[in-house]
């Protein structure tokens, strides 16, 4: 083979292109919301890792930005953005809130999203700063890099879905 | 003749005698207690009695006082005269067993929402509601969490260990 040519597999080259094209969907409720803006912004730019594309519709979106407090009675509109969101999906909770329920232990609000839905990246601070919400991004385009085509198809997927009640 | 808080206590001794009680004006906002079978009389006279004209409930809330036996729960009406600039507060207190309170909805629209929140967060049952259901909390829960034996906490949860948290027994 000649010169701008590469042998590779089909496999690679999928993981390749959806690591540098997340679109995220920011699911954005509190002030780690304000920093995942400076994010976006020029400073930070979230866009030099093919993420420009912020996706308002979670149909058209691969990565679902959890960034907030989540209070009992929005669980179920989370999960319903989670459902909305086309194969395959991932999702990043960003702050100590979304992580764990953050300071407000309390009667209203969510401990944890990942009661509600599964989650890939936790991003802890509070809130955190760009750089951490960035390095959780990247580790988001590790798991996708490193992600095979089949593995939304096995069992151990299923059941992961199963034990949140999705299918 | 601008409205005074010893106009307003007249006035409403005048009418319903002494079961009024525990008069007192913490930083000039004059206060009272009625019995709770008398609190949409007392609104409906401070509201139609043409110089008293308390037309505008500012709130309506509820507190917790458990160690009050047989008057745990406070429900407290903020009202405003909006011609004089004057404001008062008024109380009645219920039984925790039969928390019973006529509704006010009839006489303030604006009791709506805030009676819904009060029987949310106290489980007051104002009588007379066209629609006594939670409005903030979640449909599914089956407490009132602003009353005091329920600790603020999530006790449902597993994943934090008290201890750590310093709430632990020691």
């Amino acid at each position: 083979m000649g010169e701008g040519f590469m042998a590779t597999n089909f496999e690679k080259v999928v993981s390749l292109a959806r690591k540098n094209s997340i679109w995220p969907l920011p699911f954005a409720t509190s002030c780690c919301g304000i920093e995942f803006m400076a994010t976006m912004a020029s400073h930070y730019d979230l866009a030099r890792f093919g993420s420009e594309r912020v996706g308002f519709s979670p149909r058209q979106c691969d990565l679902l930005m959890v960034m907030g407090t989540i209070a009992k009675k929005m669980g179920p509109v989370l999960k319903q953005v989670y459902l909305q969101m086309a194969e395959p999906r991932w999702v990043i909770a960003v702050g100590a809130c979304a992580s764990s329920g953050g300071i407000f232990d309390t009667y209203s609000v969510l401990q944890g999203i990942d009661q509600v839905i599964p989650v890939d990246v936790y991003v802890p601070g509070c809130p955190p700063r760009p750089e951490a919400i960035l390095d959780g991004f990247m580790k988001i385009q590790e798991l996708v890099n490193a992600e095979g085509l089949r593995r939304r198809h096995s069992d151990q997927y299923k059941d992961l879905l199963g034990s949140y009640g999705i299918q | 003749m601008a409205l005074t808080n010893d106009m307003i206590r007249e006035n409403l001794t005048g009418k319903f005698g002494e079961v009024l009680y525990d008069w007192e004006e913490p930083y000039g906002m004059l206060t009272f207690s009625a019995p709770k079978d008398l609190n949409l009389k007392v609104l409906q006279h401070l509201y139609d009695d043409e110089v008293m004209a308390f037309r505008f409930l500012t709130d309506l809330q509820a507190v917790h006082f458990p160690d009050k036996k047989g008057a745990e729960l406070a429900v407290v009406y903020h009202l405003h005269n909006l011609r004089d600039n004057v404001r008062i507060r008024f109380k009645v207190y219920t039984d925790i067993q039969t928390p019973d309170v006529y509704s006010a909805t009839a006489l303030f629209n604006s009791a709506n929402w805030m009676e819904r929140e009060t029987y949310d967060f106290f489980g007051v049952n104002f009588i007379g509601h066209p629609n006594l259901i939670r409005v903030l909390n979640v449909e599914e829960m089956d407490y009132f969490p602003l009353r005091k034996e329920f600790p603020l906490e999530d006790q449902t949860r597993i994943d934090k260990d008290d201890e750590m948290f310093g709430r632990g027994t020691y």
